[in-house]
């Protein structure tokens, strides 16, 4: 087991580095020149060549690329210039280790940007994913044991819905009504949940009944038709022969088996919801993750644009990973060698 | 022994499908002592299994209805409610299923799923219920049962696997054990010992068994009673010597002509019973075996209209056949036994 979790360790570094090397060869080759989206309206061919000089983006993109990645690793200073460092230290920003670059745009190190930025995906992310989570495993729960009955007809009709609405529309009719028209809940702003937890909930709500609402969808029939297989399998009738409780049969033999392809999901979309929910941020004005990543593409600003495919791509990959390991666990019959 | 432990009293088993009803069952009725063995034997879709699940109370009841009596002991299945039924399961009768790999589940371990066979019923420790499971894998014969009991079903073999279900249904020592078909899926060798050992846990335990199976040498093996069913009625319901001397119903023949026999030199081809199992959607009126009969030109009444009763034909005999009994008789010893 150890050694397979080590291999996989190492797969997934050499996986990020391959995705940071595309992206960065993929950007920094284009015809976009990032060092003219740094100085505004009343740019000089002066200030451009400082600032192109103070980036580095005159040297090759080899050279470049070698200085990220031995930032990510031992930080790094910007501009990189050993005179201004010796004659004004003061005007240095040091970036420390790992680092993920200098925003062209906000004229700060991005890590910064993303240590303002993750808390607030991480809290929606999370929030959503128990909701959704709940409601979609209960759903199929529910729906699979009435089978064809009234009850089975709602939840995956109302999941079909839930799944055509799109996000955007969710959020803002969740915007308009409960949070502006009636006062119900507050209008979204972010509160740490270390400062006020209840605070932290009441505001993130909105968000959270939005993803959960489109992603709860997709789980309700993933639940009910593995649900509906399982209960159907020889070991469920074995199990009611021993005279097992219902709900005991139901939750300890039958969902244990779905519990496989529900990991499976929930891994890989959660690990892509920590990356930021571009839309949701937006309807409700978060600034997260993925409300920076669209910033970034918005104005062109490179450095950020490739530090955020690596957190997005470094985080899908470590889910897959867990989950990858989580077979293991789940699953007896997986033998991890 | 003596007293009726079982009672199946005009069973009926009826699935409504898109299709139709399916008459899975239609009024059987048999009852067992302890101590007895009871062999049901028919083709695939003669109503087999889905008697022995009615008896367990193993129908949902959103798919079949059920309706006749079952009484065990003085309790009738069918009227109980639902919490009562489930008490009984797997601790008054219990029941061995045909494929023993799937019947397990694989993501827990063989002792886990037997230690919750005993702690659904009775409140024990942990410990003794280990104690007392890895004794029951003992005794039905698992090497190193205290190693066995924490491997996972995949990593049994047929026959242990099939071992560990037997031991599964009899670790609350039930009065009634229910086996549907537990050898089919094991090879010859396994399956004798299975059968020895289900025959010496009854002498030890004294349980009544239902022994399901479409195998003749099987129920030869061990049952006490024999009952043949076809198209979901009981056609032939007689004491093992009899039935195998004197059968008397021409579905019965046929099984026995199409049973291959090792201790005869015999060079002919075996003889299949003619034609397929009836649908149970649309019966075959009249007798339903009627289309496959070699011998329907015998019967004094037409077969593909009236529909015979099941009727003694000798003592603790009984058969369902509008050909007369003496007739039978006949034709059993001059066309039938020079065969066997």
């Amino acid at each position: 087991m150890f050694y397979y979790i080590l291999r996989r360790l190492a797969s997934v570094v050499v996986m990020v580095f391959l995705i940071t090397a595309t992206t960065f060869a993929l950007f920094f080759a284009s015809p976009i020149d990032p060092a003219r989206y740094t100085c505004g309206k009343n740019c000089t061919p002066t200030i451009l060549e400082g600032n192109r000089k103070a980036l580095g983006f005159d040297q090759p993109v080899t050279v470049q690329y070698g200085k990220f990645v031995a930032g990510l690793f031992v930080g790094r200073d910007f501009p990189d210039n050993e005179e201004l460092r010796t004659q004004h230290p003061e005007q240095i920003v040091h970036c420390s280790a790992p680092c993920l670059g200098y925003s062209t745009t906000q004229h700060r190190p991005i890590n910064d940007m993303v240590s303002e930025a993750w808390p607030i995906s991480l809290s929606i992310a999370i929030g959503a994913f128990v909701l959704w989570m709940t409601l979609g495993i209960g759903g199929g729960i529910t729906a699979a044991l009435n089978k064809g009955r009234l009850a089975d007809r709602a939840i995956v009709g109302s999941a079909l819905v839930g799944f055509s609405l799109p996000t955007f529309f969710v959020g803002l009719i969740l915007l308009t009504f409960p949070a502006i028209k009636w006062g119900w809940v507050p209008i979204p702003t972010f509160v740490p949940f270390l400062t006020n937890p209840a605070a932290w909930a009441a505001n993130l709500i909105l968000p959270w009944i939005t993803l959960a609402f489109f992603f709860a969808a997709s789980y309700v029939r993933l639940t009910r038709a593995y649900m509906i297989e399982t209960m159907s399998e020889d070991y469920i009738r074995t199990a009611n022969a021993k005279g097992v409780a219902r709900w005991t049969v139901i939750l300890r033999h039958g969902l244990r088996s779905v519990l496989t392809p529900i990991v499976t999901a929930a891994g890989l979309d959660l690990g892509g919801l920590l990356g930021g929910a571009i839309i949701t941020e937006s309807v409700f004005s978060l600034h997260g993750l993925g409300y920076l990543a669209v910033n970034s593409v918005t104005y062109m600003d490179l450095p950020t644009i490739v530090a955020m495919v690596m957190i997005v791509s470094s985080f899908i990959v470590v889910a897959n990973m867990l989950v990858d390991i989580a077979y293991g666990f789940i699953d007896p019959r997986v033998k991890v060698a | 022994m003596g007293e009726k432990f079982l009672r199946v009293n005009d069973l009926h088993v009826h699935f409504p499908t898109d299709d139709g009803l399916v008459k899975a069952v239609d009024g059987l009725s048999f009852d067992l002592e302890k101590g007895t063995t009871l062999g049901i034997v028919g083709e695939s879709g003669s109503g087999k299994s889905v008697t022995s699940l009615a008896i367990m109370g193993l129908h949902r009841h959103s798919r079949a209805r059920v309706s006749g009596e079952i009484w065990l002991d003085d309790v009738n299945l069918l009227e109980i409610e639902d919490e009562e039924l489930r008490s009984l399961r797997g601790r008054k009768m219990a029941m061995i299923f045909q494929d023993p790999l799937s019947a397990m589940h694989p993501y827990y371990t063989v002792g886990k799923q037997l230690t919750e066979a005993i702690t659904v019923h009775h409140k024990v420790s942990k410990a003794d219920a280990r104690r007392t499971v890895v004794d029951m894998l003992g005794r039905v014969g698992i090497p190193n049962p205290n190693r066995r009991f924490d491997q996972y079903p995949h990593e049994f073999s047929g026959g242990m696997r099939q071992r560990a279900m037997i031991a599964m249904a009899l670790i609350n020592d039930p009065e009634l054990l229910i086996a549907d078909e537990p050898t089919t899926a094991l090879d010859v060798t396994v399956q004798a010992q299975i059968l020895d050992l289900m025959r010496s846990l009854q002498d030890e335990f004294g349980s009544a068994i239902i022994m399901i199976t479409h195998d003749l040498g099987v129920v030869a093996e061990i049952a006490d009673d024999v009952l043949v069913m076809y198209g979901g009625k009981c056609v032939e319901y007689a004491e093992l010597d009899d039935a195998f001397h004197q059968p008397d119903h021409p579905y019965t023949w046929g099984l026995m002509t199409s049973m291959p026999r090792l201790d005869r030199d015999r060079q002919e081809r075996l003889v299949p019973v003619a034609g397929n199992p009836p649908s149970l959607i649309n019966v075959p009126p009249g007798c339903a075996f009627h289309p496959r009969c070699a011998f329907r030109e015998y019967s004094p009444l037409p077969c593909d209209s009236v529909v015979p009763e099941l009727l003694q034909s000798y003592p603790k005999h009984d058969s369902r056949c509008h050909i007369p009994v003496p007739k039978r008789a006949e034709l059993f010893s001059e066309q039938i036994a020079p065969k066997l």
